[in-house]
């Protein structure tokens, strides 16, 4: 029950409670063995019934009376008789409901008496049983599970389902199930288009006007927040998914060297490519939410080049739910060429069925996009990593002639789309932005949090032009807000700063102008011009809109408050990032930089490796923990060579999949560790450069 | 329910009574009459309680329509008292009793719907009990809820205002629902109910003790304090009127009197509260006495007669017994003539205390209190779809819808200083037994009215403002429903008045040392202020006696009829 203060237990009478016990035990052990013995008669399943009345938590107990039932009933063949066994399990399920309202055994024994199908349901009975238990509890959610239950089982029209959830609401709206049964109905009933529920629009302004009646009412109830932040979300992401970004993006130009003679305004649109050394092309595409079914008949590739193998679509995400918004294949070019040759790749996504949303919706917007790889052989090997690395500590970035880096407005491909926003979802938001600002907050997250997503979703939809600069004016009142709320609720700080995290980045790099400030093309210390991105000290603790840097290749983010890397793996052309005096606390924190191919120097110095006893992270890994990960060979060559692999298995995981030149990782509690120096050129033998000394 | 005397006037052969000698005599079976005999006889006193009446309830009853002007306008050839020519016996003086006015500017119109007899008439109304308030407790305690069935108000409140009748909305759920209110009037109203919630369970122990309203607040004016917590004009009405009760104008440009505290309001809203959902079957926070409220001083009579009280009724009271110094009341001669000791008298507050040498206190003897009241009859319900409602209005909200209608009159503009005070009505319907319902008729509805005053004319006044602005008359030509065409209202038909009655009460009650008369129906909604006076008597006179203990109900004592927990 909800709301109700808790009481004390009153002191039990402990002659009562022990003779309780042992008649428990005691129907346990009777029960149990004519489970065993397949016992079926009237009082061996009586006893069963005596068992569950007390403990309607007796699984075994409802698996024997499964087996009972079926047992006898195959032997009735009156149809009566079939019916009233049937009623006495069903019985048998009331009394137990009435013992404990919230047992899974006693809902699951009854749907699994209903499925059967031996007798026609009463309905009568089942949903009188639903109303007494929701007029006792009406959030007891094992009952709307089974009101769904029944309701599909009797075809129940959702209409009439609707409008029950709208009693409940009216007798008490806070009431978190009534309130997601409604957001699932009124879902189908878009979905099937039902009469009355053709306009998505309609139906969402009226959801919007009922539940602000409730948050107005009560802004501390959190229930019926929880379902304007279902609405919010209906109302401000597109139906479908769409590409917002692809490396290379369109009329992009790859080398594979570059020859410093030819360093020329005019002539530089060529990008150097690191992988085209390996005669690999990472092709990388970034959509709006996470789809799946990326493979080779949903995008097509069309080039004189040969690619070897088959072309393989991976997901770039730290979850299994094959549910991505970034998808990578990396091409091997398999043909010799002659030296200076160009060859373009077409690349199209097609509408396809393949390609699908969480919410079930397919990809239809296609996109063509080309680009071209210059493949020289013959130039000379740049040995990139001669020398260590050395981040410029310099306030501003100097631009290295007129070495621009990429231009930008390349890199997004669905402006367009975007663009398409119907003006209803802006109206609403703004609305509901308006509204908002007149509740007397009284310092209430709720409703700061609730402004700050609704400005953030007004935000991402001023994407371009001068609507940026409203844009940027949504990020700033977004900003204060999360600002508010990291002081005001700071049990979920991590969480706020977080987001603040995101709208900085949002705001740092939405338009051209901004960006160039923190961008430059570094030359030195080799010849290779390389796009550099630099965002050091601005208390970021995440990584956002990843999809504007997937052509960086060297960034730098040091002296920030980084905790998680994640959204990083979309950077298929970084080669050196530097995350140096950050809040890494932990080998498993940085998995993502696990899928970046082509990382060749990483800077983790001054982070909190190793200071945590406990490591967060380590279960939402990949891990043997996690059961993603066969038991690893290296494992067991560790083991070999006598490295504590209990200890440092995350790190042993982490550099396994790199291939790194250079590290440095001085200043963190595990670097001073016995023995992890060795382990770590044990474990990368292509490193050159450990903590600035030459190793190799 | 009362019945007509079967035998009226023929009252000349009264029974004799025996013993001649009791503990408590009491006179008038009024609720605080009634109350107190079940309090005395549970206490294990000897009672003797007469009633000159043919029926319970003296001034508490509920009376069949047709006897009604009889009853407010009693025929004053009446000799109150044939028994004085008896001679005074023995050391005690006969001093005659004589029955007073109560009632006064009586005016009825329309014609009497038929059958006439099926309407029985609160004299009481309008009035409720809260479900959690004093006289549940009692009736539950001294097992009177066995003998009257109630049912809820469940049409809620509704507040007249600006024309037109809006909903109270008195919880989250009915703010929620609410589809008049704007989405800032929820937030400051619902805000303002929880931090009275809030002070409510702090005070109980049972919440965060932070909740508490400062002592300094308590002390101010409600209105003040509901200023302070910024509720909009139609806000502070309803709160100040429709839930905590508010009698008179606390919104006025001069500070009154009457101005009830923060305290005084929270406390009601308190009572409010604890009474929803008190019991399973009771929607709302106020019950209703299925056949009128002269059930409930029958119930009490029903207990005391159990524990061993003697009921005699057609019986009134001729004269009191007096000492030799005319100090102490030693009884009292019956119109029989009998002559019956007592250690204590309590007599009917219609009963004129006669002028004693002993100091004599009579309060507000130069100004009694006043109360208008009004009885209807009509066709439909004032609300759609609701049955049982009350309609407040709160001070000075009539005028402002007759200004609106029609500024220039002068008449109206002198009315501006007229309605001073609250003016409840509790409309009935026919689920209750106490109007009619035929199958194939229109259902008929009854509705009580009543404002206190202290002018006669003017509460009248305000009592048939207040029912033309909620029904139309019922044309000469007699037909109903009439369009109604004032400003702000729903342009619905408005409910047509059918027969009406407007009377005036007087609110008295004297009391002398030894002589004690109880309080007359007053002008509150509930029975709180009676039931805290009758209390104070029966303390009076026995210090040391518990009022009413739980023990005293009979052993099925738990279960009340009303409660389906």
């Amino acid at each position: 029950m909800h709301g109700r203060p808790r009481r004390l237990a009153k002191p039990v009478d402990e002659e009562a409670a022990s003779a309780k016990a042992a008649k428990l035990r005691d129907l346990q052990v009777q029960v149990l063995q004519n489970h065993h013995s397949r016992t079926y008669t009237k009082e061996a399943i009586g006893l069963s019934f005596k068992l569950l009345e007390i403990n309607p938590e007796a699984y075994t107990a409802w698996n024997y009376r499964k087996l009972a039932f079926q047992h006898n009933v195959k032997e009735l063949s009156d149809p009566e008789a079939i019916r009233s066994a049937v009623d006495d399990e069903l019985r048998v399920v009331e009394v137990a409901l009435r013992q404990n309202p919230k047992s899974y055994g006693a809902w699951y024994h009854r749907k699994w008496l209903l499925n059967q199908k031996l007798t026609p349901v009463d309905s009568e009975r089942e949903f009188g049983l639903l109303d007494k238990l929701l007029k006792v509890d009406a959030r007891n959610f094992h009952g709307w599970n089974y009101r769904r239950f029944l309701a599909r089982f009797m075809g129940v029209p959702d209409e009439e389902e609707l409008k029950y959830t709208m009693d409940k609401i009216g007798d008490n709206f806070s009431n978190y199930s009534a309130w997601h049964n409604r957001s699932i109905l009124l879902s189908n009933l878009l979905i099937q288009q039902s009469k009355g529920f053709e306009s998505k629009q309609k139906v969402f302004s009226e959801e919007f006007e009922l539940v602000t009646q409730a948050l107005f009412t009560d802004p501390s109830d959190q229930s019926g927040w929880f379902y304007h932040l279902w609405l919010l979300a209906q109302t401000s992401t597109p139906d479908k998914p769409q590409l917002i970004a692809s490396w290379p993006c369109n009329g992009a130009k790859l080398s594979s060297s570059f020859i410093k003679e030819k360093v020329d305004q005019n002539t530089l649109s060529s990008i150097w490519c690191h992988s085209l050394k390996e005669r690999t092309v990472p092709i990388v595409l970034y959509f709006n939410e996470p789809v799946k079914g990326l493979n080779q008949s949903s995008v097509k590739l069309k080039s004189y080049l040969e690619f070897g193998k088959d072309i393989h679509w991976r997901a770039l995400s730290m979850t299994d739910s094959g549910y991505s918004n970034c998808w990578a294949t990396y091409l091997q070019i398999a043909n010799e060429c002659s030296s200076s040759q160009q060859y373009s790749v077409e690349v199209s996504i097609l509408c396809s069925e393949d390609i699908v949303s969480r919410s079930g919706s397919n990809y239809d917007s296609p996109v063509h996009f080309t680009f071209t790889i210059e493949l020289i052989s013959d130039s000379q090997d740049i040995d990139l990593f001669d020398k260590p690395v050395a981040w410029s500590c310099s306030e501003s970035l100097q631009s290295y002639g007129n070495c621009e880096p990429i231009p930008f407005d390349l890199l997004t491909i669905t402006s367009a789309l975007i663009e398409e926003e119907s003006n209803w979802h802006f109206e609403r938001l703004s609305e509901q932005i308006d509204l908002f600002r007149e509740l007397p907050d009284d310092n209430s997250k709720f409703v700061k949090l609730t402004l700050a997503r609704l400005l953030l979703a007004c935000a991402a939809m001023k994407s371009c032009g001068r609507s940026l600069i409203e844009r940027k004016r949504y990020c700033d009142e977004a900003l204060g807000h999360l600002s508010d709320l990291i002081h005001l609720d700071p049990s979920h700080k991590q969480y706020y700063e977080d987001e603040r995290s995101s709208v900085l980045m949002d705001k740092l790099t939405c338009d051209m102008e901004t960006f160039m400030k923190h961008c430059s093309v570094q030359v030195q210390p080799n010849s290779v011009p390389l796009n550099h991105v630099q965002l050091r000290g601005l208390s970021l603790t995440c990584v956002g809109f990843a999809e504007r840097l997937m052509w960086v290749q060297v960034l730098d983010l040091s002296h920030n408050s980084v905790r998680s890397v994640e959204g990083l793996e979309a950077l298929q052309q970084l080669v050196s990032l530097n995350i140096s005096n950050n809040q890494i606390s932990s080998f498993t924190a940085l998995e993502p930089l696990t899928k970046i191919m082509f990382l060749k120097v990483l800077d983790l110095s001054f982070n909190e490796i190793g200071a945590h006893p406990i490591d967060t992270t380590r279960y939402i890994c990949s891990s043997p923990f996690s059961h993603k990960i066969e038991a690893c060979e290296a494992f067991e060559q560790c083991q070999k060579k006598n490295f504590n692999v209990e200890e440092y298995w995350d790190a042993l995981l982490f550099f396994k999949s790199l291939k790194l030149k250079q590290l440095d990782i001085e200043g963190n509690a595990i670097a001073s560790k016995e023995n992890f120096r060795t382990l770590v050129m044990e474990l990368i033998p292509s490193l050159k450069w450990f903590d600035g000394e030459c190793v190799n | 329910m009362a019945d007509e005397p079967a035998a009226a006037g023929a009252g000349q052969d009264y029974p004799t009574i025996d013993p001649t000698s009791f503990d408590v005599v009491l006179c008038g079976t009024g609720l605080p009459e009634s109350v107190l005999a079940a309090a005395c006889a549970a206490a294990g006193k000897t009672v003797l309680h007469v009633d000159p009446s043919p029926f319970y309830g003296s001034l508490y009853s509920s009376i069949p329509l047709p006897s009604l002007s009889s009853f407010l306008s009693p025929d004053p050839s009446t000799p109150s008292s044939t028994a004085a020519a008896a001679a005074a016996s023995g050391s005690h003086t006969a001093v005659d009793l004589h029955r007073r006015g109560v009632y006064s500017e009586v005016e009825t119109s329309g014609a009497v719907p038929e059958p006439a007899r099926r309407f029985t008439v609160d004299l009481v109304g309008p009035r409720v009990m809260y479900c959690a308030d004093e006289a549940v407790d009692l009736l539950l305690r001294s097992g009177g809820s066995h003998h009257v069935e109630f049912k809820s108000v469940d049409g809620g409140s509704l507040l007249y205002w600006e024309g037109s009748l809006y909903p109270v909305p008195d919880s989250k759920q009915t703010i929620f629902k609410d589809t008049t209110l704007k989405l800032l009037e929820k937030n400051v109203l619902y805000r303002f109910l929880k931090l009275v919630q809030d002070h409510i369970a702090a005070t109980s122990g049972a919440g965060d003790a932070a909740g508490i309203i400062s002592e300094e607040d308590l002390d101010l004016p409600f209105v003040k304090f509901l200023n302070q917590q910024k509720l909009s004009p139609k806000m502070r009405a309803v709160v100040l009127y429709a839930i905590a009760m508010a009698d008179y104008d606390q919104d006025g440009p001069d500070p009154c009197e009457k101005l009830i505290t923060t305290r005084e309001g929270i406390q009601t809203i308190a009572l409010y509260s604890s009474s929803v959902g008190r019991f399973a079957n009771a929607e709302g926070a106020f019950i209703y006495p299925m056949y009128g409220h002269g059930e409930l001083p029958q119930a009490f009579c029903r207990c005391a007669a159990v524990k061993g009280a003697l009921y005699v009724l057609r019986m009134p009271v001729a004269a009191l017994l007096m000492d030799e110094e005319k100090k102490h009341s030693v009884g009292a001669r019956l119109a029989s003539g009998q002559d019956i000791l007592c250690k204590q008298l309590i007599i009917d507050p219609s009963y004129k205390i006669p002028t004693l040498d002993v100091p004599f206190d009579e309060s507000d003897s130069n100004c009694p209190r006043k109360v208008a009241r009004g009885i209807c009859i009509f066709n439909k319900s004032v609300k759609q779809d609701a049955s049982n409602v009350l309609v407040v209005f709160p001070p000075k909200c009539m005028v402002m819808l007759f200004l609106l209608v029609d500024p220039v009159s002068i008449l109206d503009l002198a009315l501006e200083e007229q309605q001073v005070a609250t003016v409840r009505l509790l409309q009935l319907s026919s689920n209750l037994a106490v109007t009619y319902r035929k199958a194939n008729l229109t259902c008929r509805f009854m509705a009580y009215l009543s404002t206190p005053c202290t002018d006669a004319s003017t509460g009248k006044h305000c009592i048939k403002k207040a029912m033309d602005a909620l029904f139309s008359p019922l044309d000469s030509d007699g037909s109903q429903g009439q369009l109604a065409t004032t400003s702000g209202s729903t342009g619905d038909v408005k409910p047509t008045l059918i027969w009406s009655c407007v009377y005036v009460q007087e609110i008295t009650q004297g009391t002398s040392s030894s002589l004690l008369s109880c309080p007359m129906p007053d002008e509150n909604l509930d029975y709180r202020n009676i039931l805290e006076s009758t209390k104070k008597l029966f303390t009076d006179i026995y210090p040391d006696e518990e009022f009413l203990p739980k023990k005293s109900a009979p052993v099925h004592d738990d279960e009340d009829s009303d409660s389906g927990e």
